[in-house]
């Protein structure tokens, strides 16, 4: 007999139909609004980053889920997955990766222009995972910079969406000059980039 | 004539005489062995010889016994007869300090990838082998990760849990 289904079985009925973006703070007046720069460009940045998924693994199939019709990623504006880093903002890392892939992985984010995001999908991507081997690499943070980390062997796609959320978050506060600060060439030269 | 594992035997005992030794027959596999620098006079006849017939190398894998002394890796050939539709699986035996073996290249141009990924698993050195480098892993690695010798990964860490990982 099939498992009796405990959860989302009571319709809630939506509280908007649609919801939109709110604008940013700012100072409002007739016929014009003051903000930050930076707030809009982090609001723009936000809503339309676009993924590009390195899956290798298990994790992949969790990823189809999210991107297809039910989890449906194209809700919080990543709808547009590009298989060209040059045209990405954030880069999925989805599965175990091996040590003889870790080059790759690593080209691949070296080929993204400015700025860049990366998430980790998984334990195999955060910390190698159950792979505790010689042939995988211990975590995609041993090569490159990682944003956000989602835990899970695999993370269900309602996981991954709040990843997507945080890195959502991580886009739109960050500052505009934060990529050419002091504090980020070190971090990129402790992975030995530029 | 059907290929029976007492045919091959005799056959192997004839040419070969005492210098083949530790015949079993594990699951019906006959199963025997030699020194390692008979390696390539044994397989050879096997190849040749009309009435064995064994032309086709299904594996050639290595197995480390640490507690072997002198004879410490094993380097395994599976053949099998197409023909007549049978198995054997030769052994021979050499020193970790001195892995040198002769590559079987020239007589089964299978021996190619399966020597490569033996030297890169387990260190054995094929003599004579073209290309001789690792397949599988990176090639920085400064080990040979299937011998039982190695701790794997860094003893250090402790974002994981050992006994998950058998570290206790």
């Amino acid at each position: 007999m099939p498992r009796p289904v405990q959860y989302n079985i009571t319709n809630k009925p939506l509280e908007q139909p649609i919801s939109f973006v709110s604008s940013p703070d700012g100072y409002m007046g007739q016929g014009f609004f003051a903000s930050k720069f930076s707030d809009v460009v982090g609001l723009a940045r936000k809503n339309s980053i676009w993924p590009l998924p390195f899956a290798t693994s298990c994790c992949g199939i969790e990823f189809m889920a999210l991107m297809a019709s039910h989890y449906d990623l194209a809700r919080f504006g990543s709808e547009r997955v590009s298989f060209t880093p040059r045209q990405c903002d954030l880069l999925m890392v989805i599965g175990t990766i091996a040590k003889k892939m870790a080059p790759v992985v690593r080209q691949v984010y070296l080929q993204m222009a400015e700025p860049r995001w990366v998430l980790a999908m998984g334990a195999c991507a955060s910390s190698g995972g159950i792979f505790d081997t010689y042939s995988v690499l211990q975590g995609i943070d041993q090569i490159i910079p990682v944003d956000v980390y989602v835990p899970g062997c695999p993370p269900r796609p309602e996981a991954v969406i709040n990843g997507i959320l945080r890195v959502q978050d991580l886009v739109a506060n960050e500052d505009l000059r934060r990529r050419h600060s002091d504090r980020y060439k070190e971090l990129m030269e402790t992975y030995g980039i530029q | 004539m059907v290929l029976t594992n007492e045919i091959i035997r005799n056959k192997l005992t004839e040419k070969f005489g005492d210098q083949l030794g530790d015949w079993s027959e594990p699951y019906g596999t006959l199963t025997f062995t030699s020194d390692k620098n008979l390696n390539l006079k044994v397989l050879q006849y096997l190849f040749d010889e009309p009435s064995l017939g064994f032309q086709f190398l299904t594996d050639l894998c290595a197995v480390h016994y640490p507690d072997n002394e002198g004879k410490e890796l094993a380097v395994i050939y599976h053949l099998h007869n197409l023909r007549e539709n049978v198995r054997i699986r030769y052994k021979i035996f050499t020193d970790i300090k001195k892995p040198d073996v002769f590559s079987a290249y020239a007589l089964y141009s299978a021996a190619n990838w399966m020597e490569r990924e033996t030297y890169d698993f387990f260190g054995v050195n094929f003599l004579g082998h073209p290309n001789l480098k690792r397949i599988l892993n990176i090639e920085e690695m400064e080990y040979f990760p299937l011998r039982k010798e190695y701790p794997l990964e860094d003893q250090q860490r402790t974002d994981k849990d050992d006994e998950m990982f058998g570290r206790i």
